[in-house]
């Protein structure tokens, strides 16, 4: 019982940061309609920001944390108006996007792993928060997890806040139900994908950066960002509430098996599921039936 | 010919015969794949086990690689060719990761440590005689019957299905020959490498893969032949740049898909017929041109 409810615990954090992260890919597959694959690399950008604030320019921690999102969310839209624009204006299928989002992800993680000052080595956070975890009756809880767990509650309630109920975020709604229609309405389309792929940068670069700080950051962050892509899918691309109980399900999923079962088969569930996923129920737990219009 | 050049022909070589199928699968049927790497990882392995531990020759063993992609294919085609557009492409590389994990845990094939001490039979000659009848194989096929049926799911699935093509079959159909394709592709690699390891069957390659295709342009085999050899040679040339070679292959990937999308060959073929047809337009023209005067 005790394992059982540490290893939720830990399945709980875990799964809070992923669920940052999937938002990012499913605001933007909710309007653009592909798997922005680009998202990993904007991750691992967050990790090297937070680091390199951290530990070249001494910020304070909050200070270093804000100022590492508002750079992803600047890397992202300006991924956005390099890669994604010149396609959208041609009207490209779906495939173009997302070899684009490929030839991008490529891009941003070798391009970390060429600049001589950062390299493919691994680096570690400084300590910011003591290692010494709570004690709650038998159980052990990490500073470091309850912070990431409130970060990203507190983020989602925000980003909430901010769909459900200002202008924007109706705008974003509606954009997402059916662009050309929310065009015509006087929406500018244009600047609602600007918004997401700001919003998704931003947490991007906050799940970066506590990522980071739970494990260590080098280049390949980006592919085990791939996870939190899974979660989005699991829950059902494009749907919000749907991305965070994917992640959270996921996250508990890979603590379980790596508790119980064995650590190798934590990455090989995570795809089995998948796959799974996609031939009961493709459009996810709590994804829209998309009518096959031909 | 110096060691060095025919080395980065093999690697052009086997990378061309795993585009080739998936030129098959993407170019001429419209259905695109992420998991391919995993096809030729099963390829691979199937062939280096035949090889190795049963003493078959080489090319029965490569042909036997082919065949278990292909029947492996079959069993993940029922599953997802029903998937709509952006899903099967997921699946796809749902399938393609969980078959590298998987044998990172096969202890029999060395797990993720690898398998060393495969023989070396993969030479020039044979990649380039594979790959002839590869794209033999591959061009009758798409100038038969079933092949034009395949066109028509690409350009119109709705369409095609009410005059009568089971598209489903078509569809299974191609991405059967195109695994298989993909199955000999490994079983080559794993001869020239002498050593395979899950990694080398990463999402990486098949995006790779994915990327060659549409470079040489969708619908065109001879598009594919030039975009295996020009992009497996350009890492080569780059490689005095040491690490920056990746970074402008990623942006050389963004650049292609936004200036000239249909890629370099943009469905056009290299065939005698097409290059007459090019001559003698261009000399109409020319005659045109004269009258005009």
């Amino acid at each position: 019982m005790v394992q059982f409810l540490q290893q939720l615990i830990n399945g709980l954090s875990i799964g809070s940061v992923y669920a940052l992260m999937a938002v990012g890919y499913s605001l933007v597959y909710s309007i653009m309609n592909f798997s922005n694959f680009a998202h990993g690399g904007v991750i691992m950008f967050g990790a090297y920001f937070g680091f390199f604030f951290l530990t070249l320019f001494h910020f304070s921690f909050p200070v270093a944390f804000v100022s590492a999102a508002l750079c992803t969310a600047l890397l992202a839209v300006l991924i956005e108006r390099t890669a994604y624009k010149p396609l959208r204006e041609r009207k490209a299928p779906f495939l173009y996007f997302i070899i684009c989002a490929m030839g991008a992800s490529i891009f941003l993680e070798n391009l970390v792993i060429a600049i001589p000052a950062i390299g493919p080595t691994f680096r570690t956070y400084p300590e910011i928060f003591s290692k010494e975890p709570f004690h709650l009756g038998l159980l052990t809880i990490g500073r470091l997890d309850v912070l990431m767990f409130i970060i990203s509650a507190v983020c989602l309630a925000l980003l909430v806040y901010f769909i459900d109920y200002t202008k924007v975020g109706k705008a974003i709604q509606a954009t997402s139900y059916n662009i050309k229609a929310s065009a015509l309405m006087g929406i500018n389309t244009d600047h609602i994908i600007i918004i997401i792929f700001a919003l998704g940068g931003l947490f991007a670069g906050i799940a970066g950066v506590l990522f980071g700080m739970k494990y260590t950051v080098y280049p390949q962050i980006g592919m085990i960002t791939n996870k939190s892509f899974i979660a989005a899918v699991f829950g059902g691309l494009g749907s919000l509430p749907g991305a965070v109980i994917g992640s959270i399900l996921l996250g508990i999923i890979e603590t379980f098996t790596s508790g119980y079962i064995s650590s190798q088969y934590r990455d090989l569930i995570a795809f089995v599921l998948l796959i799974g996923i996609l031939v009961v129920r493709p459009s996810g737990l709590m994804g829209k039936t998309t009518e096959d219009k031909a | 010919m110096d060691t060095y050049v025919q080395g980065i022909l093999i690697l052009a070589g086997i990378n061309l015969m795993a585009v080739l199928g998936l030129s098959l699968l993407t170019g001429f049927t419209g259905l695109f794949s992420f998991g391919h790497a995993g096809f030729m990882a099963i390829g691979g392995y199937t062939a280096a086990t035949m090889t190795v531990k049963f003493h078959w020759p080489f090319i029965p063993a490569l042909l036997m690689g082919g065949l278990m992609a292909a029947l492996l294919s079959v069993f993940i085609g029922r599953l997802t060719l029903n998937l709509k557009g952006d899903y099967f492409c997921i699946a796809t590389l749902g399938f393609g990761e969980a078959t590298r994990l998987i044998l990172d845990n096969v202890q029999y094939f060395g797990g993720a440590r690898g398998w060393p001490g495969i023989p070396n039979y993969t030479t020039l000659t044979n990649v380039i005689f594979i790959n002839i009848i590869g794209i033999i194989i591959l061009a009758n096929l798409i100038r038969s019957r079933h092949g034009r049926n395949m066109i028509a799911v690409r350009e119109e699935e709705l369409a095609s299905q009410i005059v009568g093509i089971n598209v489903f079959k078509y569809k299974m159909m191609s991405l059967m020959i195109s695994a298989s394709y993909a199955g000999i592709a490994g079983g080559l690699m794993a001869h020239y490498m002498t050593f395979l390891q899950p990694k080398m069957f990463s999402l990486i390659k098949s995006t790779e893969l994915t990327i060659i295709v549409i470079f040489g342009g969708l619908g065109s085999i001879s598009g594919s032949v030039l975009g295996a050899v020009v992009l497996t040679a350009l890492p080569e040339v780059l490689r005095s740049f040491a690490s920056w070679r990746l970074v402008v292959y990623g942006l050389a990937v963004i650049i292609i898909m936004i200036s000239r999308p249909e890629g370099l060959m943009g469905g056009y073929e290299f065939t005698p017929s097409s290059m007459r047809k090019l001559f003698s337009r261009l000399k109409k023209k020319n005659i045109t041109a004269e009258g005009g005067k």
